[in-house]
């Protein structure tokens, strides 16, 4: 019996289930587009994106003369690749607060009585401050920092090669990794993780709000029903809200009892901005949902978001290790304000002028959101 | 003032024309049926009026209010009942109906609730799921949750479809209970005996309204004779028939032939042959029957599902 009715495997059989599959497949378009354009681009992204050792990264310069050994140091630290000095501040409180900030991820301070010590030969010394917040982004830059800046000095005092081998270690580069001074790593993920986890709940579970309606044909009973756009919208996202609250309490908790992460900053301006977050999170996955027509195009517009999310936020690799067009691309995320935020307040201590900023940018994504997904709604069935 | 008061209602879904010019009154405490094939557009007229669509051409009112305008009023007075069950399955039946009872701002919300269970027999099933009630019970549930904040105006949808007759029958009696109280239905059907218990038939086809009046009214404006044919081999006899000019629709009903044509003269020229060629067949004047009328429209327009 070859191909019979009664045989276990037919490739007539088969054949008639592989067309009927890619029937389907070729129906649903969105489906069809993920899988070929999705993948294509993004290795093109990520691929050109992402890089674990970030040059030209931006530092402040504190310095109180301007003579040629100090322009000697600033010139060989930038020649490294690793230093961008664009920013010169006037005062240690004002590198302060921009490294609070994430303006800058060094502040180089070059003592008044720097230039006085080298010609006297005594040990001169500088000082780097490093934001360790993620001690990866800056271990490159402070490794090749001791030899850089002391073959800069002596060539600018004109020694020979072999002197200079002799007076190494003249120079003394003072170290302070801030605010996560042993480098771990923890540290930095945990708090991250926190929008990771809102980010991937949120969005997911307000993604089907609509798409479950209609699917199940309760939609239509709805809009036939008194009630607004404005408060359907309300009623599908404020439920999320709290189950954000929740989430956000667990994750607090466990990162302090569990990963011993410092907590230095306010904790009702945490809570405050995370409110923000959850917020325009939960708005994005309505806006989805006004978008998609059935809950698995939703799921999948969600993991659309959701990777880049991943990896050009800054949650996964340094963000200032991007090119500029990805960081561009990194800045129209909510997670890379809000992991901005949580750092900045968790392991820096920043107060509210430091984050206002990237708050501010959080409260564009809520109103964007809430807009974009208002004009979607389709009040009628039209 | 009719309750409901449109003309030239078109509603166009790409370059398709699923509504053409419908014209339709509807006076207070009437029940309307609206009749029509799959696809004829009996939904989406249905639709235009409770404000869930938006008409590409022409104009009325709904209770009073303006369609295009006035949707959100409009929904306020009218109870649609969808053709599929469009309630909460994962709510018990008392959640579904608090959830209508407040999104209407009935108050005491819990008498609302208290009245309509035990109106709808339902008191000591309460906590029930939706999902689990059977098709004649959800049927009953969607009534009850459409009128439990009093609306002027009824719109229901196919609403007895796959529902038992005995539950059928309940639905009626309930309708005209309602309407005798002033309430106003417009409700699509399939079911002749259910046009029969209407006031008056609306028969669209194609997105156009054919026919409308009373089902006698209907009947007689068709314009068309039946014979009842009755004796042995009635197959050969209706194969015979069929096909030959006069002969509009053959169909067997028991153990006799329904024979009806639009032109009196040639049907018994064509009858009278045929009971020649067949030894043992009388034919005998019969009575166009509703469904008689609707075939014919059917076979008479095209079929709008594309």
């Amino acid at each position: 019996m070859k191909n019979g009715i009664n045989s276990v495997f037919s490739f007539a059989r088969l054949g008639a289930l592989l067309i009927k599959e890619f029937i389907q497949m070729r129906r649903d378009r969105i489906t069809f587009a993920m899988m070929l354009g999705v993948p294509l681009m993004q290795l093109v992204l990520f691929g050109y994106a992402i890089n674990n050792d970030p040059k030209s990264l931006p530092a402040a310069l504190v310095a109180m003369s301007s003579d040629p050994y100090t322009r000697a140091v600033v010139s060989a630290l930038q020649t490294t690749g690793y230093y961008r000095f664009d920013h010169v501040a006037q005062s240690a409180a004002e590198a302060e607060f921009l490294m609070a900030r994430g303006d800058v991820a060094f502040v180089v301070t070059i003592p008044a009585d720097f230039t006085r010590r080298v010609e006297r030969g005594d040990q001169p010394q500088i000082l780097i401050e490093a934001d360790a917040t993620d001690p990866a982004v800056t271990s490159g830059a402070i490794s090749t920092l001791g030899t850089v800046a002391n073959q800069a000095l002596l060539r600018a005092r004109g020694m020979q090669e072999a002197a200079a081998e002799a007076a190494r270690g003249q120079l003394e580069v003072v170290v302070h990794r801030r605010y996560n001074p042993e480098g771990i790593s923890q540290y930095n993920i945990v708090p991250g993780l926190l929008g990771v986890i809102l980010q991937m709940t949120m969005v997911m579970m307000t993604s089907i709000a609509l798409t479950r309606e209609t699917e199940r044909g309760t939609m239509e009973n709805l809009l036939a029903m008194p009630s607004s756009p404005l408060e359907i919208m309300l009623g599908k996202v404020l439920p999320y809200l709290v189950v954000g609250a929740v989430q956000v309490v667990v994750v607090l908790a466990a990162a302090k009892l569990l990963f011993g992460v410092p907590f230095t900053g306010s904790l009702s301006l945490l809570l405050s901005a995370v409110l923000v977050f959850v917020l325009a999170l939960v708005l994005l996955g309505y806006t989805i949902s006004t978008m998609a027509r059935t809950q698995m195009q939703a799921l999948q517009l969600t993991f659309f978001f959701f990777l880049p999310s991943i990896l050009l936020s800054g949650f996964m690799f340094p963000y200032r290790g991007m090119p500029g067009w990805a960081q561009i691309f990194g800045e129209i995320l909510p997670l890379t304000h809000f992991l901005r935020i949580i750092r900045a307040v968790m392991l820096k201590g920043a107060d509210l002028p430091a984050v206002a900023t990237e708050i501010g940018w959080l409260v564009v994504f809520v109103a964007l959101f809430a807009g974009v997904a208002l004009v979607r709604f389709r009040r009628t069935l039209d | 003032m009719n309750v409901i008061d449109v003309h030239g209602l078109v509603k166009r879904f790409g370059d398709k024309t699923v509504v053409d010019h419908v014209t339709m009154t509807l006076a207070e405490g009437e029940i309307v049926g609206f009749l029509g094939p799959n696809g004829s557009g009996k939904t989406t007229t249905i639709r235009i009026m409770c404000g869930l669509l938006t008409p590409d051409e022409g104009e009325g009112t709904v209770l009073g209010f303006d369609i295009r305008s006035d949707s959100l009023r409009i929904k306020r007075e009218v109870g649609y009942m969808t053709q599929k069950f469009s309630f909460y399955e994962d709510l018990t039946i008392a959640e579904n109906l608090e959830f209508v009872a407040r999104l209407y701002g009935l108050k005491p919300l819990n008498e609302h609730v208290a009245r309509t269970l035990e109106d709808l027999g339902l008191t000591s099933r309460k906590d029930q799921l939706a999902g689990t009630l059977s098709g004649g019970w959800k049927q009953r549930l969607a009534l009850a949750a459409c009128i439990m904040h009093k609306p002027r105006l009824l719109l229901l949808d196919e609403p007895t479809a796959g529902v038992d007759p005995k539950a059928r029958r309940e639905f009626w009696d309930e309708i005209h209970r309602l309407a005798s109280g002033g309430l106003t239905v417009l409700v699509s059907t399939h079911y002749m005996d259910e046009a029969e218990r209407c006031h008056r038939i609306g028969y669209i086809s194609y997105g156009r309204m054919l026919a409308t009046g009373t089902v006698d009214e209907v009947v007689r404006n068709a314009g068309l004779t039946t014979f009842v044919v009755q004796g042995p081999r009635l197959d050969q006899v209706a194969a015979a028939l069929s096909g030959r000019s006069g002969v509009d629709q053959v169909a067997p009903f028991g153990a006799t032939l329904h024979v009806v044509g639009s032109d009196k003269t040639a049907l018994q020229a064509a009858l009278a042959d045929v009971e020649k060629e067949h030894k043992g067949v009388t034919v005998s004047p019969g009575e166009t029957s509703l469904e008689d009328v609707f075939i014919q429209f059917m076979s008479g327009s095209k079929d709008n599902m594309g």
